[in-house]
Order: structure tokens, then C-alpha cells, then sequence
């Protein structure tokens, strides 16, 4: 029998901790008893969260020491504002003084909180300086993708700043939301109702096919643990030669598919046989079909 | 300037013109919205990165400006940056999305991360407008952010706030009135300590100041925001979180 999987996606961000920490382990800071909300929303008649809508604190996973915050995507979308985003940033900065062996964030977000846009523009700013302190102090920082709201706005740039990223299949991660896009440069360039479109242009797959995350897993509690776990001690170096190495990844990437309109014809130039197929893939065959690309190309 | 001429060239931007202003000698060289080159003042060589035409920042546009400050790096290591900021946030279109512009975008302000490591000072000025992720790839990035006083900075146009937040356009045109969090403009970003201050009159003597001046072991924006008013928890809510309480 195929045991029942424990959707991430799913659960609160309470619960996708619970999960991913060892059992007992979670100490929570700034906790919903502090009762530190937001006092900008009542300003605009919306109601608060007693946790602002991230969960920050320390734990362990397989015995080994991290540092955790999950955004509550059902929160105001797990927008970023003045507590919330301090509370990220301090997490991290605790990171110097604690040295885990990671910091993981499980991001679940549409960006910047508009209710309090200044305070949540320089917050995201501020967690992204963070991440990179704590990079350049050798401790890794991993972000996991995997909420209804995916990674968008400028949590997409934090995510990106971090060593490693894992997104399950459903997980998006892009600096523009489908519905602006077409709100300012109108439905031809982009149809925020077409789901297929949003889905290959922003998912995890075609993120994972071009080089932007670097584990896809399924939507399940276990599989993100073990991505998780197998992240833990391993930090990418925050030097010129790792900069440039990047540079030029990123620099073929534009050079190759200049004027390309939809991501199958990237995936089929990358080597994928059947490029209408991969939206169908579970987790496990998708990773085969991305180490046999690997291997080719290697 | 003959017929021809005026063809090719393409007017001279208002960053240009800034550029001009601030130091004893610019060289400067434009390809589209980037403008790159070194000034002198008082001769002392600083890396000039600037944009200009309020430009929106695609994936190439980002890709171009950390070339520039990796050669910067590897050419002129120490030497100081000023990065004139000018652009209406990033570009939104289909391709720049397939690309990935997050990630060229985190390229470029981890470039100016690693830049501020190795020990170049990286000094911002606002010119016409810097839109969200605009200022945050780039003012964030900065030792120290300024603005000219008749820049804009903005996450995003009231109308459109209004659109998103379902807060009626009046109500929120009133609200910013008082709260420095929530509209556009240079006077709120500076309250809630994201710029510095606001450069005017003597150009080069800001820049001079701003050079002079040692940069930090920390970030103090969060400091700012505090003893100005405009962000009041931030400071006291991340060092709490810091301690483990």
C-alpha cells in the first residue's frame, strides 16, 4: 500500500514546521502570545494576525540545528510588512551568533504587504541583506517553495539570494504576478487566466529545467524533509570566482533564447523529447528526465 | 548639432546632466538606459553605474549592470561606487519571466553585496524615479541611499494601490497625509529611514561627505527608521527576534 502523503501545500505554516522539524524540537520566537501585530492595518479598518502572519524560531532536523520562519499564506497572501519582515531579519541575523547549520525559510508569498508598501519594501531589502550576512559567515540559507501563493514580488529576489532553493511541482517563483503583468502590458502579452501559461512560464518545473531551483519534489511533507536534510552544511561560496561562474550561466541564458515566447521551445532545446508532456510528470520522473538532460549535457 | 547627428544621439538624459554636475571630470559612455564610466573628484577615481530615462529593468539591463560592477571588482579593486538610480522598477513582459529577472535581479544586488565585502564604498542616488523592486536591487543594495529633491520613489501608483487593496483612492490619498508607511515619496522614504537625505545645491559636496564618511559594521536604516518616526518596530522586533525571545 502507498502510504497517504501529507500535503505541504495544504498544511499552515505551524504545521509544515511541526513536520519538518524532529518532534519537540520547535522553540518559537516572538511568538502569537507577544501579541506583536501589525499597527498599520487597523489604520486601514483590516484585521491583524497575533503572529503577523510568519512563525520564526529554532529547531533541529535529523538531530542537527537550523534556524526556521514560515510565512502563513493564509495571512494577507504572506505579504511582507514592517514586524513581519523584521521578524524574518532578525531570525537570520541570529544565525551569526547561533551558527546552525542552516537557515530555513519557507517562503509562501505575493511580495511586498501594499497596506504598509515602505515598511515591506525596505523589510524585504533588509531580510535579503541578512541572508547574504549569513551566507558570507559560511552558513547556508535555504529557501523551500511550496504554498498556494508561491514566491512572488521581492520574495522572489530573497529567494534567489539564497544558496539553494527546493519547490515541489506546484510551486511558482517569479518577480512579477500573472495579473499585473496583464494589468499593465494588457492579456496578449500575458493571459493571467491561461493556468497552463502561468504554469510553465513560473513553475517549479521550468524553474528547475533552466538552472533557477535546485530540487523539485513532490507536494509531500516527507520529501521536503529529506531536500531539506540534505541541504544542511552545505553553503555556496559568496566570492568574485562563484559570482562570475553564475554570471555566465545566466548570461548564456539570454544569449540562447532571445526572443523566445513560450517555455516548451526552451525545454525542447534543452533536449526534452516531448515538451507538452512535462506539465503531466510526477516528481520522480521528472527528476530522472532532468539527470539524463544533465548527464548529456555534462 | 547638424541632422545627423541628432539622429543618432540619443538627448542628453537628466542623469547624464547629474553625472555632469557631481564631479570635477566624468567619462561616461551610454548603450540604451545604461550609463557607465568613471568620475574624478578631487582626484579620486569613482565607478560611475547609473540609469537613465526612468528605465525598466529587464533581465539584460540587470545582467549588464553586475558585468559592470564585476569588472569594477577585478579593475579598480576598492575603487568607489556611485550608482545613480533611475528606472520605473523592473520590466514586466512574458520573456523577462521565462528568464528568470528574480534571479538577475538578485544577481545584481549580491554583486553589490560582495563589491561592499571587498571593500568598495557603494553610495545611491535617486535621480527622477525608483519603482520597488527598482530600489530594492539597487538603493537596498547601497552603504547609503540619497535622493535629488525632486525624485520620486514608490512601491507602487496610489490608483493602483487602490485597485489591490479595495481601499477607496480618497481614503488612501488622506491616509498618506500622516503615515509615512504607505505613499509615495521621497520625504516618507527618508522617514522610515530607507534614503539618507536629500542632495541639493552643492552636488559634489554631498558626494564628497558621503565618500568621507566610514561605512558601518552594520546597516543602520533600521536605526533611522526609529529615531525618524516612520518605522518604529522593525529595530526593536528583529533584535528581539535576534535574542531568541
Amino acid at each position: 500500500m502507498i502510504p497517504a502523503r501529507h500535503s505541504f501545500q495544504e498544511a499552515g505554516a505551524r504545521a509544515r514546521i511541526r513536520a519538518l522539524l524532529d518532534a519537540g524540537t520547535f522553540r518559537e520566537f516572538c511568538g502569537p502570545a507577544q501579541r506583536h501585530t501589525s499597527p498599520h492595518l487597523p489604520t486601514l479598518g483590516m484585521p491583524v494576525a497575533f503572529d503577523e502572519g510568519v512563525v520564526v524560531g529554532e529547531g533541529a532536523i535529523d538531530g542537527r540545528p537550523v534556524l526556521i520562519a514560515a510565512q502563513e499564506g493564509a495571512f494577507m497572501g504572506g505579504a511582507v510588512g514592517e514586524v513581519h519582515g523584521a521578524k524574518i531579519t532578525g531570525l537570520i541575523e541570529r544565525a551569526l551568533d547561533t551558527r546552525p547549520d542552516a537557515v530555513v525559510l519557507l517562503l509562501d508569498s505575493g511580495g511586498v504587504r501594499l497596506h504598509e508598501a515602505n515598511a515591506g519594501l525596505i523589510a524585504v531589502g533588509e531580510i535579503q541583506r541578512a541572508v547574504f550576512d549569513a551566507r558570507a559567515a559560511g552558513i547556508p540559507v535555504v529557501t523551500v517553495i511550496g504554498g498556494r501563493n508561491g514566491c512572488y514580488g521581492g520574495t522572489s529576489i530573497i529567494a534567489r539570494s539564497c544558496d539553494r532553493i527546493i519547490a515541489s511541482e506546484e510551486g511558482r517563483l517569479s518577480v512579477s504576478g500573472p495579473e499585473v503583468i496583464e494589468a499593465v502590458e494588457g492579456v496578449e502579452e500575458f493571459d493571467a487566466q491561461d493556468r497552463a501559461l502561468v504554469w510553465r512560464t513560473m513553475g517549479a518545473k521550468h524553474r528547475r529545467l533552466i538552472g533557477e531551483i535546485d530540487a523539485l519534489v513532490a507536494d509531500d511533507m516527507e520529501a521536503f524533509r529529506g531536500a531539506v536534510s540534505e541541504s544542511l552544511g552545505k553553503s555556496r561560496p559568496l566570492d568574485l570566482d562563484e559570482l562570475e561562474a553564475e554570471h555566465a550561466r545566466l548570461a548564456e541564458r539570454l544569449a540562447r533564447f532571445e526572443g523566445v515566447s513560450d517555455a516548451r521551445e526552451i525545454w525542447a532545446a534543452l533536449g526534452v523529447n516531448d515538451p507538452d508532456r512535462v506539465s503531466e510528470i510526477e516528481a520522480d520522473e521528472f527528476n530522472r528526465l532532468v539527470a539524463t538532460l544533465e548527464g548529456a549535457r555534462a | 548639432m547638424n541632422a545627423d547627428a541628432a539622429l543618432s544621439a540619443p538627448p542628453v538624459s537628466s542623469t547624464e546632466r547629474l553625472i555632469d554636475a557631481l564631479f570635477d571630470q566624468a567619462s561616461i559612455s551610454r548603450a540604451g538606459p545604461l550609463v557607465t564610466g568613471t568620475g574624478t573628484l578631487d582626484g579620486q577615481a569613482i565607478a560611475i553605474l547609473a540609469t537613465a530615462e526612468r528605465a525598466q529593468i529587464g533581465a539584460d539591463l540587470a545582467l549588464a549592470m553586475a558585468r559592470n560592477v564585476l569588472d569594477v571588482m577585478r579593475e579598480a579593486p576598492g575603487r568607489p561606487i556611485l550608482i545613480v538610480v533611475d528606472n520605473s522598477g523592473h520590466r514586466l513582459g512574458r520573456w523577462d519571466e521565462l528568464m528568470g529577472n528574480n534571479g538577475y535581479l538578485a544577481h545584481l544586488s549580491t554583486c553589490l553585496y560582495l563589491a561592499r565585502r571587498r571593500g568598495h564604498r557603494v553610495i545611491g542616488l535617486v535621480n527622477e524615479l525608483a519603482v520597488s523592486a527598482g530600489f530594492m536591487a539597487l538603493g537596498m543594495a547601497t552603504d547609503a541611499c540619497y535622493a535629488m529633491p525632486e525624485a520620486e520613489v514608490r512601491v507602487m501608483a496610489l490608483n493602483a494601490m487602490s485597485r489591490v487593496t479595495k481601499v477607496p483612492l480618497d481614503r488612501l490619498t488622506e491616509l498618506c497625509a500622516t503615515s509615512p508607511v504607505l505613499g509615495p515619496g521621497v520625504a516618507n522614504f527618508i522617514r522610515v529611514g530607507a534614503l539618507r537625505g536629500i542632495w541639493s545645491g552643492d552636488l559634489s559636496a554631498h558626494l564628497r561627505e558621503a565618500l568621507a564618511e566610514m561605512p558601518g559594521e552594520r546597516d543602520t536604516r533600521r536605526e533611522l527608521g526609529l529615531e525618524r518616526g516612520g518605522r518604529t518596530l522593525a529595530r526593536d522586533i528583529a533584535a528581539q527576534v535576534r535574542a531568541g525571545v
